[in-house]
């Protein structure tokens, strides 16, 4: 078991290190050039051009740039904000709190709806709660977040006046975008949990416990629900993480505070280091959630759990 | 259970299977006796209709990108200042925006980009990440690992964040945003098609074009691809919906095609700040949006069940 950890730990930190280089290259490597982003080239000397690009280390070769960038990274300084100057990471973390919020709740929704719905669908497959986890599964996967977050605030906020429909202030403000995000997740949840509920009720250790005698119920949730559970917690992984990206989207529909909507902000202000911080923070918080996901299997599944490290 | 017929059938053994295939049988019909086939007429009838809608959805919205000028009652341009935000009526279906726009000429407009950036991405991502895991998959070894590795680090930032990331690197325009979102797309078809060739390549009929002196290029291309490319293309019916979305998004976060006419996500960014005094500007590029994706996702998900036999009649 702690060899499983181990191993699994060695791994994401090597995920993260690989990460951490993709998105160096993505903003050094692509042809766009980040001076030419930050300065409007018509209107400044080319002097300064060449003065900021050497500020900017971009003169350096392209190894003493990557090891610089890392060791800068590793010892928490992702530099500082082109838009006021002060230092990215305090800014990313002081939004924090906010969106992992969000993101908690919408993994809530995501997860309650989702597994409810997909198990019942599955039990009673025909019926009536089948048709509507059916139909959660298809619009689920099919309706832009931000389109169904603004419906949302057209229905609860605009004609109904229940919620607010912005801001991030008490519990209220959370209710919209957490429903409208996770939707998305509960939707592909759904659709999941429904495949392989059924795939398990049809297999042959099932039709044992069911000639054993053991009541269907027990089958059910018991027994066939933990099976179906383990390709699903993957999926809802990575749903969460998907989630915590879509932050992006929902904190600029709602105005709510958060590192999506500085993201948001600073993509369209060209402020590339606070980008960078914010995409690097997602991925370590993604690779974190997947090793929670590896590291689950051993508790659920007992075939994993005996068998040590895969 | 298979081989019953082989060997002889004590009368034990006929009734524990007797007993089996009631329990079954129970279990997936609810204790209802239907017969199969009538099961099965009855629920592809109903599965048929939402399939016909769904292509005629998809081909009408296509036919919208082509040919928009002869769907939009107006020009998508044409500022109509006497009309300013009015709410849907017969000359205006969708309503006005605004500056005067017909919102449903402009939907129909913006429908030929949306879905170019959709349609051109998905085919960007399935020929690099086909190509990829073709690759690794074939040859296997060292350049397997490498590429793969490459692919998992891809996939540790999440795809809608991948290709923002790449948007706002190269900056905006259509090339861009198709280039962000094929990028960001690619680790999903390297993995499946990987999967798939490795599966294909050690069937037998494989070791014996090999045994009979085909050329591996011979093989890969005759036998290996046609036979590995079903689920990459019906991954790709449903990739099509997502790189929709993923687009629109992109393009709703202002990262799109800086046009006169708008795209659905731009338009429905567009509508966003009249939120409480014009409800029809966002809700129908948005409508369109849902409806092309959804038809999408119905065609694809029907298409992987028949090719899938795992997944028949669920």
């Amino acid at each position: 078991m702690l060899q499983t950890v181990i191993a699994r730990l060695v791994s994401s930190l090597l995920v993260i290190v690989g990460s951490l280089a993709l998105v160096f290259c993505i903003f050094y490597l692509l042809p766009g050039d980040p001076v030419l982003s930050m300065v409007d080239p018509t209107s400044v000397s080319p002097e300064v051009i060449e003065n900021l690009r050497h500020q900017l280390g971009l003169d350096r070769p392209f190894h003493e740039r990557l090891l610089t960038y890392f060791g800068d990274m590793l010892t928490g300084d992702f530099g500082r904000s082109l838009v006021g100057s002060d230092p990215v990471l305090p800014k990313i973390l002081e939004q924090v709190p906010s969106t992992l919020l969000l993101t908690a709740a919408s993994a809530l929704v995501a997860v309650v709806v989702g597994v409810t719905l997909g198990v019942l669908s599955a039990v009673r497959k025909g019926g009536m709660i089948d048709l509507i986890a059916r139909i959660v599964g298809l619009f689920g996967i099919s309706m832009p977040t931000f389109w169904s977050g603004i419906l949302l605030i057209l229905i609860f906020s605009v004609q109904l006046r229940w919620l607010p429909s912005m801001g991030s202030e008490g519990w209220q403000t959370l209710i919209l975008p957490s429903l409208a995000l996770g939707f998305v997740g509960a939707g592909s949840i759904v659709r999941m949990v429904r495949g392989s509920m059924l795939d398990v009720l049809n297999e042959p250790f099932i039709t044992t416990l069911r000639a054993k005698g053991l009541r269907e119920p027990l089958i059910q949730y018991k027994h066939a629900l933990r099976s179906a559970l383990i390709p699903a917690i993957t999926l809802i992984g990575m749903q969460i993480g998907d989630m915590l990206a879509g932050t992006v989207i929902i904190e600029t529909v709602f105005s709510r505070q958060g590192i999506g909507r500085i993201l948001a902000d600073s993509i369209m202000a060209k402020d590339l280091p606070v980008v960078q911080g914010i995409v690097f923070f997602t991925a370590i918080v993604y690779v974190g959630i997947n090793l929670l996901v590896d590291l689950s299997y051993a508790v659920i599944d007992p075939r994993i759990r005996r068998k040590g490290a895969r | 259970m298979k081989n019953s017929a082989a060997s002889p059938e004590t009368g034990l053994r006929r009734i524990w299977r007797g007993r089996l295939t009631r329990l079954t049988a129970q279990g997936q019909q609810d204790g209802r006796p239907v017969g199969k086939k009538a099961l099965a007429v009855s629920r592809f009838r109903a599965a048929d209709t939402l399939i016909v809608l769904a292509g005629l959805a998809v081909a009408f919205l296509i036919g919208c990108a082509l040919f928009p000028s002869w769907i939009a009652p107006y020009s998508p341009t044409e500022m109509n200042t006497a009309a300013i935000l009015q709410a849907p009526s017969a000359a205006h279906l969708f309503g006005t925006d605004y500056f005067g726009r017909d919102v449903f000429s402009l939907v129909v407009y913006g429908t030929r980009d949306s879905l170019l950036i959709g349609i051109s991405s998905v085919i960007g991502g399935v020929l690099i990440g086909g190509t990829l895991g073709s690759i690794a998959g074939y040859v296997g070894g060292r350049l397997d690992t490498v590429i793969m590795r490459v692919m998992d680090v891809l996939l540790t930032i999440p795809g809608i964040l991948l290709a923002l990331t790449i948007a706002a690197a190269l900056g905006p325009g259509l090339r861009n945003l198709v280039l962000a979102i094929a990028i960001s797309s690619v680790p999903g078809y390297a993995r499946v098609m990987r999967g798939q060739i490795m599966a294909i390549r050690s069937r037998g009929y494989i070791a014996a074009s090999h045994a009979l002196g085909a050329k591996p290029r011979h093989v890969l291309m005759q036998h290996v691809l046609p036979n590995s490319a079903a689920p990459l293309l019906v991954m790709a019916t449903l990739g099509l919906g997502s790189s929709i979305l993923a687009g629109a998004g992109l393009s709703f976060l202002g990262l799109g095609v800086l046009k006169e006419i708008p795209d659905w996500g731009a338009l429905l960014s567009q509508g966003r700040g009249y939120l409480t005094v014009a409800w029809w500007i966002c809700t129908f590029p948005g409508l369109a949006i849902t409806v092309f994706v959804l038809s999408v996702n119905l065609i694809g998900d029907r298409w992987r069940d028949a090719v899938d036999p795992k997944r028949k009649g669920r």
